[in-house]
């Protein structure tokens, strides 16, 4: 397919990991994450970590919002859901991470509460539509490339005049989690920046991490060659002494951002003083909330969600490993109490989060799988 | 979760909406988060809405980049 084959061509990534490991220097290490969860997901499936020189570390980010989601979210979830007048729509990644009890929204389905998986925002409002008895919930949930799409299907509500949809809205942001892992002394030396999230919020907002933390920081495309230029580019960033923000995701990326979608955002939502993410604890301004114009459409004021905190689960490195401190074979349920079809984290629910990409491809080229 | 893909543009349909094609693959999306959208353009698509134009310049300028980027 166009604009995915041509940056999937292999010759290619063997020359730009030959300059890698020709530049990078021996003596020294590159401790770089990759915040976002599909930065993750590309390394581990194209094996560009047995590309690079051992001096060169790829630190796994926070950036899957299933990851990040606490489990009292997943509780508020299945407590709507529980509602006999409730259809709870959300998208299917969300469905099998389980809440108290491990219990997860798929197995409230299979105990007969509806709950429906959709590919769009706009099927939950057009669902809605057709069932107008019924309190249609789309449960919302993703950094700044979801939350656009929500906006529109919020302002579509909005002037259908519909009664019966509502929005609980677990959108996050994501240069506030950035800063919190700064903040709590994370040993890296730099960061690729987002591709997706990037094209809503440009690559302004990162220039505070190169300019007051000194972090270089690279935005890159999800394909292999992207990432593996995105690594060279802080490699010679972090040979010249140097750390500012540089963009290699031009073609879907500039400085700004998508200025229509940004005005959408700000319409229809407002920032939260504070929002609790797994594994990072209560951080302030890092989520939405839905603006007073939207009330009417806001399910954190048509019920009052349950909000008890919840433990993450004993044993669980989930926290960890979202801050890039642990590994996910550092963690003693990796692979025994939790794996992809049973997962206990986070983590190893997402197809992106960091257990579920060891699993599914890490392990094998460390020679650990049975 | 944040993945989206290219895809060419169809037809162009009412009430900010197009038809786009993925290697074969047809659908519905809306545009409403994109300006000035035509026919044959590349958009990110995700979730069933375009977030961006894909600039076929700054594709190939970057395709140009690796190279370069290897060869020196």
């Amino acid at each position: 397919m166009k604009y995915i084959d041509e940056f999937r061509d292999g010759e290619q990534a063997k020359a730009l990991a030959h300059t890698i490991a020709r530049e990078a220097d021996p003596a020294r290490s590159y401790r770089l994450m990759e915040f976002c969860g599909g930065h993750t997901h590309a390394i581990s499936r194209y094996g560009l970590e047995d590309l690079l020189p051992p001096s060169v570390q790829m630190i796994h980010g926070p950036g899957c919002p299933v990851c990040v989601l606490p489990t009292e979210r997943i509780n508020a979830a299945l407590w709507l859901a529980d509602h006999p007048d409730v259809t709870l729509c959300t998208y299917g990644d969300l469905l099998r991470v389980p809440g108290s009890k491990r219990r997860s929204l798929l197995q409230a389905k299979a105990e007969g509460a509806d709950v429906r998986m959709v590919y769009s925002s706009l099927d939950a409002v057009a669902l809605a539509q057709t069932l107008p008895d019924r309190k249609v919930v789309f449960f919302a949930i993703g950094f700044e490339t979801t939350t656009p799409p929500t906006a529109v299907a919020l302002q579509q509500a909005k002037s259908l005049g519909l009664k019966n949809f509502f929005v609980c809205c677990n959108h996050v942001l994501t240069p506030p989690a950035i800063r919190a892992i700064l903040d709590a002394g994370a040993a890296i030396d730099g960061l690729l920046g987002p591709a997706h999230v990037s094209t809503i919020i440009g690559t302004r907002p990162y220039c505070p991490f190169a300019e007051q933390d000194g972090k270089p920081l690279v935005v890159t495309g999800f394909e292999p060659l992207d990432v593996l230029a995105a690594i060279l580019m802080l490699v010679r960033q972090i040979n010249r002494g140097e750390a500012t923000v540089e963009n290699q995701f031009v073609r879907a990326v500039t400085a700004e951002g998508n200025r229509k979608a940004l005005a959408l955002m700000s319409t229809v939502f407002t920032i939260r003083p504070d929002f609790a993410w797994r594994g990072l604890g209560r951080l302030p301004q890092s989520a939405l909330q839905l603006a007073d114009a939207y009330a009417d459409f806001d399910a954190e004021r048509h019920w009052t969600l349950p909000d008890e905190a919840v433990a993450d689960p004993k044993g669980c490195a989930c926290p960890d490993i979202l801050r890039g401190i642990k590994h996910p074979r550092d963690c003693r349920l990796f692979g025994t109490v939790c794996t992809p079809d049973n997962p206990v984290g986070s983590c190893m629910v997402s197809s992106e989060g960091a257990c579920a990409a060891h699993w599914t491809y890490g392990r094998f080229r460390e020679g650990v799988a049975p | 979760m944040c993945l989206a893909l290219p895809a060419r543009v169809v037809e162009l349909l009412p009430a900010a909406m197009a038809k786009i094609d993925l290697g074969g693959v047809t659908k519905t999306v809306s545009i409403a988060l994109v300006d000035d959208v035509a026919v044959d353009d590349y958009l990110l698509i995700h979730v069933g809405h375009a977030l961006g134009k894909v600039d076929p310049v700054e594709a190939e300028n970057t395709l140009a980049r690796f190279a370069e980027m290897s060869a020196t």
